[in-house]
């Protein structure tokens, strides 16, 4: 029996435009990527320019490439895969374009913004709040869209990619506008709402599931689409990636915490993290065995396709990056591992091992079909797989030796004195920084194999560009009744219940944090910054120097002997957002008040290597010449009063008053420990003062006795 | 501590909500058929191949 087909069209243009978009942001992403490799054992090539600088370089790039690179492919995949899963064209045309176009304008604001030095100062989540609001509108309105074509569909079930996207477009809502809660001050200037231990597990919490839900799940659903595709079988075991997608999205929202082992977070939240962490390495090698036997009877055909070859690539990285990551859970792998390069290179395992190569092959796929074309030379796309796959296996070796080498050096002990094998911080950076030039190497071949594929792709883009007919029939043409509403709700009831399952999750493994402020460890000792002390930490924040440096001691000894008393929870309970930092590239700083003297400091930052040869640290010249603003201190003492720092009216109304005698007082010292040597007059209302302000007051409170 | 009374019934509430979906779902036959989903994904057609063939297919007919 034909029921009435309806004919329709896919609206493939937003697929091209987002594909073009795609490509673009990864060589963007890549570049600023080589730069920031580089300046790591190059320190010249900070330039002595503050917007080139890494500490606000590294948001660049991790935000481009998570924004740029990897949103851009999945709005690319979804939006493909979707219209033809569901037997429908998106709902409206309109809201499509917005999507795009906003997304894009938001990117390059964004860029901006951080370049300028515009951030929340929160790992991975540093735009301003504006662009929080962006994207979170900019979201809804994709939101919309999707949901209006499943409801729209012609195709009874939905199909497992589908689900797979359900659960991203819902997660990344939810999970975006909890981290992102902030008081703002002014227009690009906002304190977080959550501070220390909180704010640290929500920080984490949304940065492990950015992982899950940005990365992990819409991919997975683009594998569970584009795989079949090309390989022309369906998927090994269909049951089992439902299985895939369930288990992950229960597992994965309860892992965050697997970031903050031996920290001041609660043991118990510590342990729960670390084992739902090691859970997750089942239905992901699950997800990546059904991939690869999908290819079963295909396999003579991966050695001439290379779209295959880079879903192929791809699925084994994603194997490669599940297993280290509950490795890097486990506690004792955790020690040495956290704070070194390790977690960069297992990231990149998956940004560019799984996630770049399912996007390339993806796109090799798609290009073709988009634009009617065939693919220009499959050569180059040969030279371009070929190039990625040494370049990211570089990249992955090159930091675990440096990873585990910079561990075990930080924590080497020498067994006859009980003292540090290494006492000096930089004796780990300058062993491992012949790794850190391989990781450069690796990532400048997955560059330029990248702009190979950019040419390759950008010469197959001639072609008839109309958007694909098809016909289906409608569903209600076949269900009737009472039935007709009972098929309709079924993707709502889908959405419901991913939202509620991660919901619950989040919910539960939240609450303690909550209920943890609600107990506030009183602790007399810890009192707010003063409000030179504040400011000074704005800049910290504004340099982006929790980019290498962490404040968090671990209650470990080899810390302890390098660093002082281990970090208390409560040292950090006024700190909006923390800064306890996920990479030491430079010493930890959780104590470093009164180590050295002020003027120490002041040398140390207009020029690092006068005191320390060896630094990789950027020099900060313009901190000397750059006036304070202490116009709106009072407004920004407001706020974190209103946020729950105890300072009293009297301080928040005078601050600017109370910062410039604080700031006279340290240009003195200043003046008084250079011993003849140099000038300081004028010095008292510029950035450098308060900066040092900050830095010696970090970490003083908790050792008081 | 205020946070728990609101946390709390919330929390129970969307689990028991999630039950509940969860029993309805399978009884609204999405889980029913877990085969011919991932073949049905290899046929999709456009009009032309369509035409080409005729006309003569049919969407797994009901
Ligand atoms: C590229 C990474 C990097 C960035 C960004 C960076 N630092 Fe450093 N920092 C280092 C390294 C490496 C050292 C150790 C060598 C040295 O003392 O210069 C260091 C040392 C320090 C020290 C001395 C710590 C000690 O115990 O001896 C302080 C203080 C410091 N940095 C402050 C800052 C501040 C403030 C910023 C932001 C304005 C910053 N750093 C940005 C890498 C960095």
């Amino acid at each position: 029996m034909t029921t009435g087909r309806e004919e329709f069209s896919y609206d493939d243009r937003i697929s091209r435009d987002f594909v073009v978009a795609t490509l673009f942001w990864a060589v963007v992403t890549f570049l600023v990527g080589m730069v920031i490799a580089t300046q790591l054992f190059s320190w010249r090539f900070n330039f002595n320019i503050p917007w080139l600088t890494f500490g606000r370089l590294r948001p660049v790039h991790t935000n481009a490439a998570i924004f740029a690179f990897s949103a851009n492919a999945v709005f690319a995949g979804v939006y493909y895969s979707s219209q033809r899963l569901l037997k429908a064209r998106m709902a409206s045309d309109i809201l499509s374009r917005i999507h795009f176009w906003g997304w894009q304008l938001l990117i390059v604001l964004g860029a901006l913004s951080l370049v300028l030095g515009f951030t929340q100062g929160k790992e991975y989540a540093e735009l301003e709040w504006p662009f929080d609001i962006a994207i979170a509108l900019l979201w809804v309105v994709f939101a919309i869209n999707f949901f209006a074509t499943i409801a729209k569909r012609r195709e009874k079930h939905i199909y497992v990619s589908i689900w797979f996207y359900i659960a991203t477009i819902l997660t990344v809502a939810l999970l975006h506008i909890f981290n992102s809660f902030a008081l703002p001050v002014s227009f690009l200037k906002s304190y977080s709402v959550f501070a220390g231990v909180q704010d640290a597990i929500v920080q984490w919490w949304y940065g492990h599931n950015a992982v899950a839900f940005v990365l992990t799940t819409p991919f997975l659903g683009m594998m569970y689409y584009f795989l079949p595709k090309a390989a022309e079988k369906p998927i090994y075991s269909y049951r089992f990636s439902i299985v895939h997608f369930w288990s992950l999205v229960f597992i994965y929202i309860w892992a965050g915490p697997h970031h903050l082992l031996y920290t001041a977070v609660p043991e118990w939240a510590q342990t729960l993290g670390m084992i739902f962490s090691i859970m997750l390495l089942a239905p992901s090698w699950g997800g990546m065995i059904n991939g690869l036997l999908t290819l079963n009877g295909a396999w003579d055909r991966v050695k001439s396709d290379p779209v295959l070859k880079f879903l192929v690539a791809s699925i084994l990285f994603y194997g490669l990056a599940t297993f280290e990551g509950p490795l890097l859970s486990i506690k004792t792998v955790n020690l040495l591992g956290h704070y070194t390069d390790w977690p960069i290179g297992h990231v990149h395992s998956g940004g560019l091992g799984w996630n770049g190569l399912l996007t390339f092959g993806m796109i090799y796929w798609m290009v073709p079909k988009l634009w009617k074309t065939k693919l220009y030379s499959i050569k180059l796309a040969n030279v371009h797989f070929w190039m990625a796959v040494v370049g990211i296996s570089l990249y992955a070796i090159a930091l675990w030796i440096a990873g585990v080498q910079q561990g075990s050096q930080a924590l080497a002990m020498d067994t006859v004195t009980h003292r540090l094998k290494f006492p000096d911080f930089m004796a780990t950076i300058t062993a491992i920084l012949p790794y850190y030039q391989m990781r450069a190497l690796g990532g400048l071949l997955y560059l330029v194999g990248a702009v190979i594929g950019v040419y390759n792709l950008y010469r197959s883009m001639h072609g008839a560009v109309q958007d694909e007919k098809t016909s289906a029939a409608p569903l209600s043409g076949k269900v009737t009744g009472k039935g007709h509403r009972f098929f309709e709700a079924v993707p709502l009831a889908f959405t419901l219940l991913t939202l509620l399952a991660v919901g619950v999750a989040s919910f539960i493994s939240i609450a303690p944090t909550f209920l943890a402020s609600d107990r506030a460890i009183v602790d007399a000792r810890i009192k707010p910054y003063t409000p030179l002390e504040h400011y000074g930490r704005d800049i910290y924040l504004r340099e982006g120097c929790y980019n290498c440096h962490s404040q968090m001691i671990r209650p470990v000894v080899a810390e302890t002997l390098r660093y002082g008393a281990p970090s208390l929870p409560q040292e950090s309970m006024y700190d909006h957002p923390h800064q306890w930092g996920s990479k030491r590239t430079g010493p930890d700083l959780a104590r470093v008040g009164g180590k050295y003297p002020d003027l120490w400091h002041f040398r140390h930052m207009a020029d690092p290597r006068s005191i320390v040869a060896a630094s990789v640290m950027p020099a900060y010249p313009w901190l000397e010449t750059a006036k304070m603003e202490l116009g709106d201190l009072s407004n920004k003492l407001q706020v974190m009063k209103h946020l729950g720092v105890p300072y009293n009216d009297d301080e928040v109304r005078t601050a600017a008053e109370l910062a410039a005698a604080q700031a006279k007082q340290i240009a003195a010292n200043l003046q008084v420990q250079a011993a003849g040597q140099g000038s300081f007059v004028g010095m008292e209302d510029k950035e450098i003062i308060a900066l040092i302000a900050y830095l010696q007051r970090l970490g003083k409170d908790g050792v008081k006795p | 501590m205020n946070i728990v009374f609101i946390l709390l019934p919330f929390a129970l509430l969307l689990g028991l909500g999630f039950l509940g979906i969860f029993i309805w779902m399978v009884g609204a036959g999405q889980f029913d058929d877990l085969e011919t989903p991932a073949y049905r994904l290899l046929f999709e057609e456009t009009s032309e191949e369509t035409k080409k063939k005729g006309n003569a297919s049919d969407d797994n007919g009901t």
